[in-house]
């Protein structure tokens, strides 16, 4: 039984981060823009979040550097992605080479620093029910709110205006445009949004998971995020779905090698990918028309005026 | 706010009839660079009436209208609506003065539902269940049947069509701006779209009509103003007009009038497709289904039918683009070749013209010189071992511009810097001057102006008349009417079986389009059951 929440406990601890960077590029991909730039997002924030933490010793205030250094990620995303109508694909690849550089110069001085990790809930009573108890009542805040975030952006994608403007023009900016909706600024905000969500979840590595800074410490959770939205066939409810069985083999693969199982751990790594090109294999094949995809995701949009 | 303005604009001798108008534009100008695209436009749109826009490609009826729509700012001139000058900063304000447009090419989402569709040209100023019953409302009172739950890819082009012009309807709009509404309509949806446009003009509304059909502005519109090179070259009554002295106003000249040879002798058949059925590639695609005809050296065959029908994924089996599993259901000059790639149908005299221009008829941005190598590389001696002789590949291109009066700024410039016009009167010479035995062209004359449409359709009357098979799928009935011999339809992937052109009425051809049968026995001989 312990045994057993220990896991519950460690997968929702791995899958927390993929699921808050996931959730931001959705909204991103949604609105039609192909952001690959997560990984170094996460990992500016991770590096800006500790130094956060760590001159303050607030962990919210930690949180919220992370979100800051995102969003500005972002916005070097956006000027030349948007802005300049720069091919997306090359500045995310290019954005993440940056996010990895940057972030060591600004981690550097602070490897080998130790902050005291964000506090997990305790409600007296509720917390110490067997089994369910620390499941439920026992998570730090970041668990809460990446569950929070994806429930606000289901409804805000499928309930508000706004939310069917932004996947209007993630479908066809030409005819979002002819209709007079500002389909670059709202892109701009919807890749901000998924550079503050990139920050946070890689704040959270340094904040929550361990309480320790180390150079590259997103070990490719920003590609693991990236798959997950395709994975996600864009809706935000097999998202959260996608997110805790990709956090799940994370968490097996490292149980794996401790039983001795003889899977090589490379191909353990590999399945979340592995996955992805299965679940997109078995949509096309399973749906007779439209497109899974935001059938504007990707492409350059320039309005005349 | 309805009572007319008349004293702020008198009308001269004080006629009642006339209206002030509800939108006028004066001098308006639209620059792009060094290019006037509207030059000095005065137009005047009055209530209670249809006013045609006419005008060739690039005459610049498309910015004109963009600007009354707000969805571009002109570089000069002013706007006047309801007596008023406005400054529009966007298509929401359009909306909300009253001003609606419905597009050529639609601005619809296609993975959206055709309630978010409405939903997202309206102002939201309603609930999302509020819109949803009064669409249902305003579709049923204008007879334009939608179902608001289904998503736009689902649906025809045009059910797409009445999505846009109920969506226009429903913010109750004092002037409606349609373009080129019946480009993609079988001949009865048009009728259909006429009813509706004949009660909105009995309600008070204006309607500017942007539209090639030139007898159809006679029969429906008021007034029409002509459009040549970005200038205005008149308003008249298009009743009192003939569909010739309008093509003149449009063209600035005589239109030549395509002749064909009379008594084109047939010979053997050279392009023959047995019995072809096809599955589709893609998820959207049609699906081809028993296809049959036979087609002679000296004869014209062209396929009606409204777009998507299956004409694409035919004109990919006859090219080789698709291969057929039975070689024999495809045969060119007699020899099986339903299994042969492109190139090896090309050796055997066939030529292809694709419908789309840029990216599939030509590299776009590529020479000439370099397209016209794409498709004579493996039959016309432009490569020697291997090696591209230059020379004979500029020799076409000298020769396609004489032959067919491409004009152009270079002598071999990039295919996309070329006009739609001038691009395909050198894609469609650069076929014909292979000497094809067998030439399969779509659409020729798709969003080309008038003078380069006469002088294609011209060559490929010249091209039967020397003894080729010529295959022309087209959506324009009177291009069809014109040039070809016999009209068979395509409609979900069937083929009709072909009507000689003497027989083939509209009205025929219409309920064809529609999915109708004329004579079932012949319908379900050719569709071999």
């Amino acid at each position: 039984m312990e045994l057993v929440e220990a896991i519950i406990l460690a997968v929702l601890a791995a899958s927390t981060p993929l699921l808050i960077a996931a959730t931001g590029e959705l909204v991103a991909e949604r609105s039609g823009v192909l952001n690959l730039g997560v990984e170094g997002m996460m990992i500016v924030g991770a590096a800006c979040g500790f130094a956060g933490a760590w001159l303050t010793g607030s962990i919210l205030i930690g949180a919220l550097f992370g979100i800051v250094a995102g969003t500005l990620m972002s916005l070097v995303f956006a000027l030349m992605a948007l802005g300049l109508a720069v091919n997306q694909v090359a500045t995310g690849l290019a954005l993440t080479i940056l996010g990895v550089g940057l972030s060591g110069l600004i981690g550097a001085g602070f490897v080998g620093e130790r902050i005291t990790p964000a506090v997990p809930l305790a409600i007296p009573g509720l917390t110490n029910v067997p089994l369910i108890g620390r499941v439920l009542f026992g998570e730090n805040g970041f668990v809460y709110f990446s569950i929070a975030l994806i429930v606000a952006v289901w409804w805000f994608l499928y309930r508000t205006r706004a939310g069917l403007i932004l996947r209007a023009c993630g479908d066809n900016h030409v005819s979002a445009h002819a209709l007079g909706y500002p389909v670059l600024r709202i892109r701009t905000l919807a890749v901000m949004f998924g550079g503050a969500c990139a920050g946070l979840a890689g704040a959270y590595l340094p904040l929550a998971y361990t309480p320790f800074f180390i150079p590259g410490m997103t070990a490719g959770r920003g590609w693991i995020a990236l798959a997950l939205v395709v994975f996600s066939s864009w809706r935000p409810a097999r998202l959260v779905i996608g997110a805790y069985l990709f956090g799940a083999v994370t968490i097996l693969q490292l149980h794996a090698q401790g039983w001795g199982v003889g899977i090589p751990s490379q191909f353990m790594s590999a399945l979340p990918y592995l996955a992805t090109v299965i679940v997109l294999v078995l949509l096309s094949r399973a749906r007779t028309g439209g497109s899974t995809a935001p059938a504007a995701l990707g492409t350059v949009f320039v309005p005349d005026r | 706010m309805q009572a007319h303005q008349r004293m702020l604009d008198p009308t001269p001798n004080g006629q009642h009839s006339v209206e002030s108008p509800l939108l006028r534009t004066i001098g308006l100008t639209k620059r792009y660079g060094d290019f006037l695209a509207n030059d000095c436009i005065d137009i005047e749109i009055r209530p209670r009436e249809i006013h045609a826009l006419l005008g060739e490609n690039g005459a610049g009826k498309s910015t004109l209208v963009r600007a009354i729509y707000g969805l571009i700012q002109p570089s000069a001139g002013e706007i006047h609506w309801q007596g008023e000058r406005i400054v529009l900063s966007g298509p929401s304000e359009a909306r909300s003065r009253g001003i609606g447009m419905v597009f050529q090419h639609f601005s619809l989402f296609d993975n959206l539902t055709v309630a978010e569709n409405v939903a997202l040209g309206l102002d939201g100023k309603e609930s999302f269940k509020d819109m949803s019953a009064r669409l249902e409302q305003v579709s049923k009172t204008y007879g334009l049947p939608l179902d608001p739950r289904r998503e736009v890819w689902q649906l025809s082009v045009g059910e797409r069509q009445r999505i846009e012009i109920v969506r226009a309807l429903m913010q109750d709009p004092k002037f409606l701006i349609l373009d080129e509404p019946t480009a993609v309509l079988t001949p009865q949806e048009a009728d259909q779209l006429f009813i509706v446009l004949d009660r909105l003009k009995a309600e008070g509304r204006a309607i500017l009509y942007i539209s090639h059909k030139l007898e159809e502005v006679k029969r429906l519109c008021d007034t029409a103003t002509i459009l040549r090179g970005g200038r205005k070259v008149e308003t008249c009554n298009p009743r009192l007009e003939t569909a010739a002295s309008l093509a003149r106003m449009m063209v600035g000249g005589e239109v030549k009038e395509v002749k064909g040879a009379s008594g084109r002798k047939t010979t053997v058949p050279r392009l023959v497709v047995n019995d072809l059925s096809l599955a589709p590639v893609e998820a959207h695609g049609v699906r081809l289904e028993h296809i049959s005809f036979e087609l002679k050296g000296g004869e014209i065959l062209g396929i009606a039918g409204v777009a998507g029908n299956g004409q694409d994924e035919l004109f990919a089996a006859l090219s080789g683009e698709r291969l057929a599993k039975d070689p024999g259901t495809v045969v060119i000059e007699g020899i099986a070749a339903g299994h042969l790639s492109i190139t090896q149908r090309r050796k055997l005299g066939a030529a292809f013209v694709p419908e789309e221009r840029l990216g599939h008829g030509t590299a776009p941005r590529m020479r000439l010189s370099e397209n016209a190598l794409l498709t004579g590389h493996a039959a016309s001696g432009m490569v020697h071992r291997g090696f591209i002789d230059t020379a004979a590949t500029l020799r076409t291109v000298d020769r396609a511009t004489e032959t067919f009066g491409v004009r152009k700024a270079k002598r071999d410039p990039e295919a996309a810097s070329l006009s739609g016009g001038n691009l395909q009167k050198f894609i469609v010479g650069r076929e014909i001057l292979r000497n094809p035995a067998v030439l399969v062209v779509s659409q020729p004359t798709w969003g080309v102006d008038a003078g380069a449409a006469a002088v294609i359709r011209q060559a490929l009357l010249d091209l039967a008349t020397a003894g080729a098979a010529v295959l022309v799928t087209s959506q324009d009935l009177d291009e069809l009417a014109e040039i070809a011999d016999r009209i068979a339809v395509m409609f979900h992937g069937k083929l009709s079986a072909p009507l000689s052109a003497r027989e083939a009425s509209r009205e025929k051809l219409g309920l064809l389009m529609g999915g109708s049968s004329l004579q079932p026995k012949e319908i379900a001989h050719a569709a071999g059951a």
